[in-house]
Order: C-alpha cells, then sequence, then structure tokens
C-alpha cells in the first residue's frame, strides 16, 4: 500500500518511553530502572501494516501494549486521530476502545476457558452497549463467517478448539467492535507452522475487505515480511531502523538489521555454505544498557563514538539509528 | 562409515484412561557414524516421542509395543533399565528445547556437569572439574572458571544451551539427540549454536537426530530427513533431494506454506487446511486424507506404506500417488537380485 506524504497519520508515537522501576529492600526503594522502550516515534498511517520486529526484551510488546494503553508510558505520547491517549478521561478512553483492538500471542491463554465461544465475542458489543442481546448474536454469526467458523461453534467452549481456531476466536473478537487499528502481538509464534500461512491469509485478506490498520509485533521475520508494508527494527527499547519492507530487506542500512537477515536460516540446503556473520554475545540487559549506541557491544563495526555518542534516528523515508550506515549499492 | 543407529518400524504406545493411545507408528529410519539425520513435523506428530522412546525416557504409561531399537547392533526397545543407565549420557546424550527448564536450579553448573563425567568416565573430583571448564570454553562460554562455580539462573538462555550441549557432549557420545535445541532461542543466539553445534559434529564424528519444525534448521544441519506428520514418517531421502524434489503432498504444503525472507514480496502463501488429526480419532486409511488437495477414494480406507522410489539418493514415500513409481523400483531391485 502506498503511504502518501499527504495523508493524516491515524495513530502517532512521540518519543515514547516506558521505564519500570526496580525496587530492593524493605522500604521498597527504587534503585534503577529498567529501560522497556526508550524514546520510540513513528506513524502509522490508515490501512497500512507496520511490522515491529526485535528480539526478546527489545521492547516490541512493550510498545504495542502502550498503543492501546494497556500500559501507561513513562514519558512521551501515544495520538489517536489526534487524541492524546495518556490524558483523556476514561469515558473517552473507553469509546477509543472499540476502535483500538489487540489480539494476543497465546491463544490457549487469552480465551476465557468458562465462557462459551458466542458469549466471548459478544461481550465486547454489549460491554460497550452496541447491541441488545439479539442483534448481538446475529453480529457473532456475522464475525464467525468471517473468519471461517462455521456458527454452530459459538456454543462450544475453548477447550474444545485447536490452536489455529482458538486464533480465529481471537481475531472474531478483535474485529467485534468494527476498530480501525489491530495491533498483532506475535498472533502466528505459537502456532504450527500449517496452521500460521491460515492465519496470516485471514488477517491480509480481512484487512482488504475491512480497510484495516495493524501493527504486527514478531519476532519471525518471514511473517513480518509477509504482511507488513513498513518496519521498525527495535533492539534495547530503541528503534535502530525504520523504512518500507523492500527496503529493510534489500538494502538494510543498520548493521543490526543486516545480522539479524542474515542470522536467518535459509530453507535451501544449497546454500548451507554461503558466509555468515554470527554475532557474538548476547543482548545486554535493559536494566543496565551500554552507554551510547546500544548495540556496541556486539557490533562488528563499533568505532570509539558509537561507545560514546547516542545515534539519532535520522532519514527521510528510509531512518536509521548508526553513526556509520552500510552503504547501499544501489545509487 | 558404520551403521549406528536402526530404528525398525518401531511402535510407541500409552496406556491412557481412554485406552491405549498409539503415539509413534511403525517409525523406521537408520544414522550411520557421524550422520546427522533431521525428524521435521508439527506438534503432535511424534517426533519427539520417538526421540523419548530411544531414550526410554517415557512415562511410565508408554512403552514400544513392536519394532526393534538397534544401536551398534544391540536392541534397545527391550534393554533392562540397568543397561539403559550405563548407555544414557554416555553412548546417547540428548539436549532439550527448553534450556530454562533442564538445568537444575539449586545445583551449580559444575555438580550437573561432572556428575555424568565422574559417573561414566570415572574421573576423580578435581579431574572432572577441570574436565568440565575445559567443555566449557569449547562451548565458547567465557570466564569457564568462574561460571562452573555459578548457578544456572545467572545465565542467558543462549549460554545455559551452551552449558546443556557441553553437557551432552563431554562423555563424547556416539550419538547425541537433539530436541528442538533452539526454538526457545533468538535468532542471533539460534545462529551461534547452529554452527557450534557443526563445529562440534566435524570435530568429534557424532551422529546427531535433530527434531525441528523449522525446514530452515533443516537446511542448515541435515544430511537426511525424515518428515513426519500424525506419528508416521511420510517421506524420507537426503536433504538435497527433499528440497530439489519434494514429493509427498504433505512435504509439499508444508514448504509452500512457510513464510520466508528470501519469498517474492506478492507470493500469497499457501496454506494446509484443516489441522492434525487427533490421536484419539485417527483416520482409517491416510492420516493425510482430510487435508490432502491430491486425496483419491481409496485414501480413505486404505492405509499406503512407505516404500522406496527411483531417485538420485534413497528416497521414500508413503502415498499411493507415487504407487507405479514403487512398483517400478521394486521390480528393478527384484530383477537385480535375481540376476546376481
Amino acid at each position: 500500500m502506498p503511504v502518501t506524504e499527504q495523508r493524516q497519520p491515524l495513530l502517532q508515537v512521540k518519543n515514547l518511553k516506558k521505564y519500570y522501576p526496580i525496587r530492593k529492600g524493605i522500604i521498597s526503594r527504587t534503585v534503577g530502572y529498567v529501560k522497556a522502550v526508550d524514546d520510540v516515534s513513528f506513524d502509522i498511517y490508515p490501512g497500512e501494516t507496520m511490522g515491529l520486529v526485535g528480539e526478546s526484551g527489545c521492547g516490541k510488546s512493550t510498545t504495542g501494549r502502550s498503543l492501546v494503553r494497556l500500559e501507561d508510558p513513562t514519558e512521551g505520547q501515544v495520538l489517536f486521530q489526534g487524541k492524546n491517549l495518556a490524558n483523556i478521561s476514561q469515558r473517552e478512553m473507553r469509546k477509543l476502545r472499540t476502535d483500538l483492538q489487540i489480539i494476543f500471542q497465546d491463544p490457549y491463554s487469552s480465551l476465557n476457558p468458562r465462557k462459551r465461544i458466542g458469549d466471548l465475542l459478544a461481550e465486547p458489543l454489549l460491554a460497550h452497549k452496541l447491541a441488545t442481546k439479539k442483534d448481538a448474536d446475529q453480529k457473532v454469526n456475522e464475525i464467525l463467517e468471517i473468519v471461517g467458523l462455521p456458527k454452530q461453534y459459538k456454543n462450544r467452549y475453548p477447550h474444545q478448539f485447536s490452536g489455529g481456531q482458538r486464533q480465529r476466536i481471537g481475531i472474531a473478537r478483535a474485529l467485534m467492535l468494527r476498530p480501525k487499528l489491530i495491533i498483532c502481538d506475535e498472533p502466528v509464534s505459537a502456532l504450527d507452522v500449517s496452521i500460521q500461512a491460515q492465519v496470516l491469509n485471514l488477517l491480509k485478506d480481512l484487512q482488504k475487505e475491512l480497510n484495516l490498520t495493524y501493527v504486527f509485533i514478531a519476532h519471525g521475520l518471514g511473517a513480518v515480511k509477509y504482511i507488513s508494508d513498513r518496519i521498525t527494527v527495535m533492539y534495547l527499547g530503541k528503534v535502530m531502523e525504520l523504512a518500507t519492507t523492500k527496503e529493510i530487506f534489500e538494502h538494510p542500512k543498520h548493521p543490526y538489521t543486516e545480522i539479524l537477515l542474515n542470522a536467518y536460516p535459509i530453507p535451501n540446503p544449497h546454500q548451507r555454505d554461503r558466509e555468515q556473520i554470527v554475532v557474538e554475545g548476547d543482548v545486554p540487559s535493559p536494566a543496565n544498557p551500554p552507554k551510547g549506541c546500544v548495540f556496541h557491544t556486539r557490533c562488528p563495526f563499533a568505532k570509539d563514538v558509537c561507545r560514546e555518542k547516542v545515534p539519532q534516528l535520522t532519514g527521510k523515508d528510509h531512518l536509521v539509528a548508526c553513526h556509520f550506515p552500510l552503504e547501499t549499492v544501489n545509487v | 562409515m558404520g551403521e549406528l543407529l536402526k530404528v525398525d518400524r518401531m511402535k510407541t504406545e500409552f496406556q491412557t484412561e481412554k485406552g491405549p493411545v498409539t503415539s509413534v507408528d511403525e517409525v523406521s529410519f537408520d544414522l550411520k557414524e557421524g550422520e546427522t539425520i533431521c525428524l521435521v513435523g508439527e506438534s503432535g506428530c511424534g517426533k519427539s516421542v520417538t526421540s523419548l522412546s530411544i531414550m526410554h525416557l517415557l512415562d511410565r504409561n508408554g512403552s514400544i509395543t513392536h519394532g526393534s531399537v538397534l544401536f551398534e547392533g544391540k536392541d534397545l526397545a527391550h534393554a533392562s533399565e540397568a543397561a539403559m543407565r550405563k548407555i544414557r549420557g554416555n553412548d546417547i546424550s540428548m539436549i532439550f528445547q527448553e534450556p530454562m527448564t533442564s538445568l537444575n536450579p539449586v545445583l551449580t553448573i559444575g555438580d550437573q556437569l561432572t556428575e555424568g563425567i565422574r559417573l561414566h568416565m570415572k574421573y576423580s573430583k578435581s579431574e572432572a572439574r577441570k574436565y568440565a571448564i575445559e567443555m566449557l570454553k569449547k562451548v565458547g562460554i567465557p570466564r569457564a572458571e568462574g561460571i562452573v562455580d555459578e548457578y544456572p539462573h545467572k545465565l542467558s538462555g543462549g549460554m545455559r544451551q551452551r552449558v546443556m550441549i557441553a553437557m551432552a557432549l563431554s562423555c563424547r557420545p556416539k550419538l547425541l539427540i537433539a530436541d528442538e535445541p533452539t526454538t526457545a532461542l533468538d535468532v542471533t543466539i539460534q545462529a551461534q549454536i547452529l554452527k557450534l553445534m557443526k563445529e562440534l559434529r566435524e570435530e568429534s564424528n557424532t551422529a546427531i537426530i535433530l527434531i525441528t519444525h523449522d525446514l530452515g534448521v533443516v537446511a542448515e544441519m541435515a544430511d537426511k530427513v525424515a518428515v513426519m506428520y500424525a506419528g508416521q514418517v511420510v517421506e524420507e531421502t537426503d536433504v538435497y533431494t527433499l528440497f530439489d524434489n519434494p514429493k509427498h503432498p504433505y512435504t509439499l504444503g508444508l514448504m509452500k506454506s512457510i513464510p520466508h525472507i528470501t519469498n517474492p514480496d506478492d507470493m500469497r502463501l499457501d496454506s494446509i487446511p484443516g489441522s492434525v488429526p487427533s490421536v484419539f480419532n485417527m483416520p482409517k486409511g491416510c492420516r493425510f486424507y482430510d487435508r490432502c488437495p491430491f486425496a483419491m477414494e481409496r485414501c480413505q480406507n486404505e492405509k499406503p506404506e512407505l516404500k522406496s522410489i527411483e531417485d538420485k539418493q534413497p528416497h521414500s514415500i508413503r502415498c499411493f500417488l507415487y504407487e507405479k513409481e514403487e512398483q517400478d523400483y521394486e521390480q528393478k531391485h527384484a530383477e537385480k537380485e535375481v540376476s546376481s
């Protein structure tokens, strides 16, 4: 989907920070902070899919949760259609929640095991007083058909479904209120490979049909590439690179992006002897991130300036936070 | 290269309240010294139960009811517990998926690492400690002298998996079973662990059974591949043949349904409809029948056998679609036998 400059962004994230205090001792003194999300900014336009990728602990899920105000930001703003989610009233937030929905990773723990599917799906409608019980029932039937489940299933309980079916129910629940933006937090990571493709295709088709906007959080690059228009690469709470999917995969500028793409095993045995940069060491702790560029401890190209100065996210369409971005061969 | 392991029509059953359940049905494969075989498949296909059966690590209600597991000529399927104890950790060792839960949190890394070394290699305490430090260095753990006295919670996931590998390889096993060793790890850490496993394999000539659901990992590591579905091997061949010339409809579906970063931009994923059948309610004929795009009438009631076809490398398939190829192969080899 082309991103035109004139369009108004649906959601703007401005310098978002989320710090969790580390408490110690009898009086729970705050001795430091885990910087889960540290100064993240990006815009999301209507109808597009923004992929958020990175390794565990990079802050992608916390960012996603902040977008629907499941987390209150420590600093910074999340603007949905120009409104700052952090300082609107409870009542207004309730209204906005119909536009903002989230799909969780684990389809086994995100559905109440004691409720029938029909009741689970009707609940958001009734809670927001958008339908009577009778109408809700009709809408449940419609939504089940959209996500490809027979409507007889609405009398069943979650344990009677497989993982893939449960994730369909999770998607159906998010769709009940006809939202504008859906945060998909690792929606396929817990599913088997043959089922992943079903769910990814469903999400893609629904987007076209219902003109949805997605934030797609995942650590599997394959799925992200398949579904995203633009990608934000995160590392230790910071944005490393932000560009269109094509740019990220064809001309990555940040060494971390390059390494992440390179680390991916390719399902072609003829390429197994290709040259591979294997990065040493682990992701540092977000409670004690390195000074300067957060990636310098593992970066094969790190120089003195990287250990001292934090690189800023710069660029117009292809943003990168690196003192020495990789040269692009393409002129 | 001598034959190390031969699994022949192994069947594993569990006794449950609802009656006996067959989790692994007629699984056969063989492995030479230094060779790596990958067992691929989705959850519930029996790939983990296969490895646990070989090791006699099944729960009390599970057992091998048919077939044999020949390890260096000895049948492990009917081996006594005492015999298995001598083999486990010594000739065959295992790495599990969750490095977080497979180390004992109340013992130091050194205590856990030296236990097997002292038992199987009869080293003294100080010798074992020295050897343990050496092993930790070998798997790329920095500060090995310090780490050996630390507890597992101080280590990251990747480091714990390295400790598990050090532990598994310390008695120089002939066979290593790795059950999804990198699934719980991040991609950059996965690349480190796979590289380490390749290096160690070359150095020690250990045969590996690698269990995974990731075809990327298969392409990186395997010599041979057995694709499993619902407790059966549906296709078995060498890794190049499998990726260049996959035959079984399930293998084909699996390959087409994986979103990969090297896929062209506008390619739509093919998905396999439906889901894996339950062990309590296995289809009568071919187990892939209700999800297969090429299903024929006979697939519903007749059980296909795993049979060889003519290819550059040994290649066997469990599917009626290749019946003609299978018959040709049989005929040809029968003729050969007669003429010789």
